[in-house]
């Protein structure tokens, strides 16, 4: 089997390869890779992928994984209807 | 690092890397951009990415119906193999008040005698171009189907490469700390990974751009205005353009990707660097969006996220070098409407810095206009 082909962000579809070349193009953060390929802006907000592309960057720049810094962490925490954001006003 | 150069840009966002690539184009010698994080990290990668045409002043129709033209075949125009998303599914722009109605209807005349394709429709013919609009209190909107939508990330990465292929050298994780100057000129800027000798500099910086100018002693009144945004799960394709409301203060637009972005203005946001997302924003957004497109209260919001407007008094960018120093010039102010203007900013601010004549008169955007009160106030900002 193509490792390359390995699906690392299941919410957008991102594959190993396509991680490999993002890195292989300078691109040393998950911010910037996320920006580049959409890796971790689906539901799951990074929560399967972030681990996955840091130990890639590691293996690429011979980082500690502890050096390789996290992406901003934005709400919501889970997905949530807008329509939920409404309600409220009175006890349910 | 770089010990000299003909240039320094002060930051990497479109306007930076847009202004580098033509300078490097123009023939500016040794070109740099220094960028404290990392390209767009600022109001660029933050922005709503849509591009509309329908302005209120002659001159930011001008800006963008060039730069809709130039985006419409950017990566031709660069030579650089990029997919920058650009769609034209239109912007329609209901009108909620007579008021409203007139001063768009004055806009319309403006834009048509400038061959901008936008045209009064009425709330019936609203829904046809998005069904599911609440037309309720519409008198009617404007709509330019050829306004749409360009991938903010993708831009400013055409143009960053392109200008690596003239050779300019983009540096990131490199702050400006100071400029030296001595009797008006500028020596060096100094920046965490050392100097660069340098006499000229495009201060790019958006929301810090003040902050740069009083590195040279420049007071320039832009300051830095929070604004948020947040993005829904992706959709089959069910809304063509942006609708932004000036009367609601939201903007809201399916991308090409399926996902809906939107934003909405806050007229109390006080200056500040602040670009926390906050809980209020979420509950204002949703209660704002359902009276005006009451389907998407079905939506899932998957993250939110905020950003530096560049204020400007005016809502009108600073573009020119200041009376103190010549060779210090200033791109930024652009209050919310940066990205959709960059490609023809880029290129005017380079022709300014090399001296030659600029494609369209730009030298009343000098900072100095506040002093003379010779301002140009756009109406049409959320």
């Amino acid at each position: 089997m193509n490792h390359n082909d390995i699906i690392i962000c299941r919410c957008e579809d991102i594959t190993l390869g396509e991680i490999r070349e993002q890195i292989a193009q300078g691109k040393h953060t998950l911010e910037e890779i996320k920006r580049a390929c959409r890796s971790g802006m689906g539901p799951c907000q990074g929560r399967t992928c972030a681990p996955l592309i840091v130990s890639e960057i590691a293996k690429a720049t011979g980082k500690p994984v502890a050096q390789i810094p996290l992406p901003t962490f934005r709400p919501s925490t889970s997905p949530i209807k807008m329509a939920s954001l409404l309600g409220g006003d009175q006890h349910d | 690092m770089i010990k000299n150069a003909d240039v320094v840009v002060i930051g990497g966002g479109v306007i930076g890397c847009s202004t580098a690539y033509n300078l490097a184009r123009l023939g500016a010698g040794k070109v740099v951009v220094l960028e404290k994080n990392y390209l767009a990290s600022g109001a660029t990668g933050r922005c709503g990415a849509g591009m509309r045409m329908q302005w209120g002043t002659e001159t930011n129709c001008l800006l963008s119906r060039e730069s809709v033209k130039m985006l419409s075949h950017l990566p031709d125009l660069l030579h650089v193999n990029v997919d920058i998303e650009f769609t034209q599914n239109g912007y329609l722009m209901p009108a909620y008040s007579e008021k409203m109605a007139e001063q768009f209807k004055k806009n319309l005349i403006l834009q048509k005698s400038l061959n901008i394709p936008a045209r009064w429709v009425t709330p019936e013919e609203s829904l046809e171009i998005v069904p599911f609009l609440n037309t309720k209190g519409m008198f009617g909107a404007t709509y330019c189907a050829e306004d749409g939508h360009c991938n903010p990330f993708k831009v400013t990465e055409a143009y960053a490469q392109a200008a690596k292929n003239l050779n300019v050298e983009i540096y990131t994780d490199t702050e400006v700390q100071g400029i030296v100057t001595k009797n008006g000129k500028i020596i060096s800027v100094r920046t965490n990974q050392g100097n660069i000798q340098t006499d000229t500099v495009v201060n790019a910086a958006g929301g810090y751009a003040k902050t740069v100018g009083r590195m040279v002693g420049v007071e320039l009144p832009i300051f830095p205005e929070r604004h948020e945004i947040l993005v829904t799960e992706p959709v089959e394709p069910t809304m063509g353009p942006m609708v932004m409301s000036f009367y609601h203060n939201l903007y809201c637009q399916q991308s090409p990707h399926g996902s809906f972005i939107m934003g909405i203005g806050h007229p109390n946001e006080p200056e500040s660097y602040n670009i926390k997302s906050s809980w209020q924003f979420l509950r204002d957004m949703a209660e704002r969006l359902v009276e005006i497109l009451p389907p998407l209260a079905g939506l899932n919001v998957v993250r939110q996220w905020a950003g530096l407007y560049d204020m400007c008094p005016d809502r009108t960018p600073i573009l020119g070098s200041s009376p103190a120093f010549n060779r210090f010039f200033t791109a930024a102010g652009f209050s919310g409407h940066g990205f959709m203007i960059s490609p023809i900013t880029g290129q005017l601010m380079a022709e300014m810095v090399m001296g030659k004549p600029t494609a369209f008169p730009i030298q009343m955007f000098d900072a100095g206009r506040f002093d003379r009160g010779e301002l140009f106030v756009e109406p049409s900002v959320v």
